[in-house]
């Protein structure tokens, strides 16, 4: 006889579904998926005891249980509170949450820059994606935002305060990927800060994992900085052998032409890392900064990125060239070319090799 | 079958008659049509001697801006470059270092910006998708030329004249639009 496993059933948006007891409303919608899944900016399912903190999760509990069906008197953070028997959940139908989460939007942009223009994660944001659908054009706040000097975290992570959010997940990376953390929070309130103690460097093989779980800016790539845009980079699923332990070596390279722009670890729907044979697919350092050539790695195929992502936007969905025709139906005469576009144009330029460059570019990296 | 529109006449497929056939009924009245508009009123100019105002909303060459101290405004963030539908539009960005910011107004911005103009079909989405007021389509035409690569044009085709350092290409780069707003 098979022990019976119990599960337990759980309504959000008028869909009912059946979860496993201890499930948190947040990962019972995602088990639904689409719409009705809550945003999270500060949640993180690869993060042990991520959550709680930016309230963009909230949802209105309609009714506790069957047992108690009366509705909890304030809206819930859906991370933080676990699933009973016989829940009704409201998220997008329930005006309430919805203007709620306006509030908290209008909340983690007061101090955000709105520098997208500049910011490398522009694109993949997920603060931009939910002030697109939650924020309103302007801003009731009238005081000066905070503002901080931009500070380097190791030779490879650059830190824009100003552009954080305080999700903290990337303290949790630290904690739990790494074998020892030496940045955290530091101050309170407005005066919070991610930083080091004393500008000490993070030389941890997994700390380029922070730059994947910060939701916004704050922690970007230093190799790729300024590089090129995310949009027009083509992301590629690759994969290498890597002997660093605990790093599963399955990542995902941004490509322009041949070359490897920014390595990434790679991304399921929610935005966080995949998993891979059920752990999480965290790359170490030496794959993300130092294997920036197609050679070293296997490319499996393109990245299926979302119809609704500004990534997929103008480009082929396919890796192969197109064949060229023209010769063969011309007998063997080459085709004409009235210009080579590489013979005027700076951009772009064959000869110059943004990839190999490990700092941003300069006005004299460009020959032309 | 029902027609879609009212305009289509029916083909006569009468054998013509005398007069018809000697065709100089015919000749004389389009001759009568053509010689009618000598006395009309000339639809064209004399370009390069006369020139028509251009409407206020005409789309011309594209023009990077500087701010009021000469900086250049654009930061190379790409949106005009996305939302171009003819993708003429690429860039290269570079780092502002130190010593730099009389030059640039952001810590990022182009140092490569070129337009293709033998594709750019002048829509107006560059300007449009601009979220730094750094490109504007002015009132002037792309110049004709023989060769196709004087029609790439880089940064230093592009960029309006410095307000301090030249003031009076300034204004007149600036045109009669730039004083309403």
């Amino acid at each position: 006889m098979s022990e019976e496993i119990k599960t337990i059933k759980v309504t959000i948006d008028n869909i009912t579904i059946d979860v496993a007891p201890g499930t948190t409303i947040l990962n019972a919608a995602r088990q639904i998926g689409g719409d009705v899944t809550p945003p999270a900016m500060c949640y993180y399912s690869k993060l042990e005891g991520s959550g709680g903190k930016c309230r963009t999760c909230l949802v209105e509990v309609a009714a506790g249980s069957t047992a108690d069906p009366r509705p909890m008197p304030k809206l819930v953070a859906s991370c933080r509170t676990g699933v009973m028997d016989g829940m009704i959940v409201k998220n997008i139908t329930s005006e309430k949450v919805t203007d709620a989460r306006n509030g908290v939007v209008e909340f983690l942009l007061l101090n955000h820059p709105l520098d997208c223009p500049i910011c490398d994660q522009a694109g993949e944001c997920h603060l931009q994606d939910l002030g697109y659908d939650h924020g309103k054009e302007g801003t009731r706040y009238q005081f000066a935002r905070r503002t901080f000097k931009k500070e380097d975290l190791g030779p490879y992570i650059q830190l824009h305060m100003t552009r954080c959010i305080l999700c903290y997940r990337c303290t949790y990376v630290a904690d739990q990927i790494t074998n020892k953390r030496v940045h955290g929070v530091l101050d309170r309130g407005d005066h919070a800060a991610i930083s080091t103690y004393i500008s000490k460097a993070i030389d941890n093989d997994f700390s380029g994992n922070m730059i994947d779980v910060c939701p916004v800016g704050a922690l970007t790539d230093k190799t790729f900085r300024f590089k090129n845009r995310v949009w027009f980079t083509k992301p590629v699923d690759a994969h290498r052998d890597c002997q660093t332990p605990g790093c599963c070596g399955k990542a995902t390279l941004w490509l322009r032409g041949d070359e490897v722009f920014r390595v990434t670890a790679r991304k399921d729907e929610w935005g966080e890392v995949q998993s891979f044979d059920g752990k999480p697919g965290w790359i170490c350092n030496t794959c993300r900064f130092e294997t920036k050539k197609t050679s070293e790695w296997t490319i499996e195929g393109l990245t299926t990125i979302s119809r609704h992502s500004v990534i997929g936007a103008n480009k082929y969905k396919t890796l192969e060239m197109p064949k060229e025709t023209v010769k063969e139906v011309m007998n063997g005469v080459e085709p004409r070319l009235l210009m080579d576009i590489h013979s005027i144009s700076g951009v772009n330029d064959p000869s110059v090799h943004l990839s190999e460059i490990d700092r941003p570019a300069k006005k004299d990296d460009f020959k032309k | 079958m029902q027609p879609l529109t009212n305009k289509a006449k029916q083909v006569s497929r009468k054998p013509m008659t005398f007069a018809e056939r000697l065709y100089l009924p015919a000749i004389f009245k389009g001759m009568m049509i053509t010689f009618s508009h000598i006395f009309k009123k000339k639809p064209t100019i004399n370009y390069p001697e006369k020139q028509r105002p251009f409407s206020p909303v005409f789309r011309g060459l594209q023009i990077l801006n500087r701010d009021e101290e000469g900086r250049e405004n654009c930061t190379a963030c790409g949106l005009c470059a996305v939302a171009c539908p003819a993708e003429a539009i690429t860039m290269e960005a570079a780092e502002r270092q130190p010593g730099e910011e009389h030059l640039y107004k952001e810590e990022k911005y182009a140092a490569k910006y070129e337009i293709n103009m033998l594709r750019c079909i002048f829509c107006g989405l560059c300007e449009e998708a601009c979220p730094k007021d750094a490109i504007y389509l002015s009132e002037t035409f792309t110049p004709a030329d023989y060769q196709r690569k004087q029609f790439i044009y880089a940064k230093n085709d592009l960029l309006i004249p410095h307000p301090k350092e030249n003031p009076e290409a300034y204004q007149k780069a600036l045109g009669n639009r730039a004083t309403k707003n």
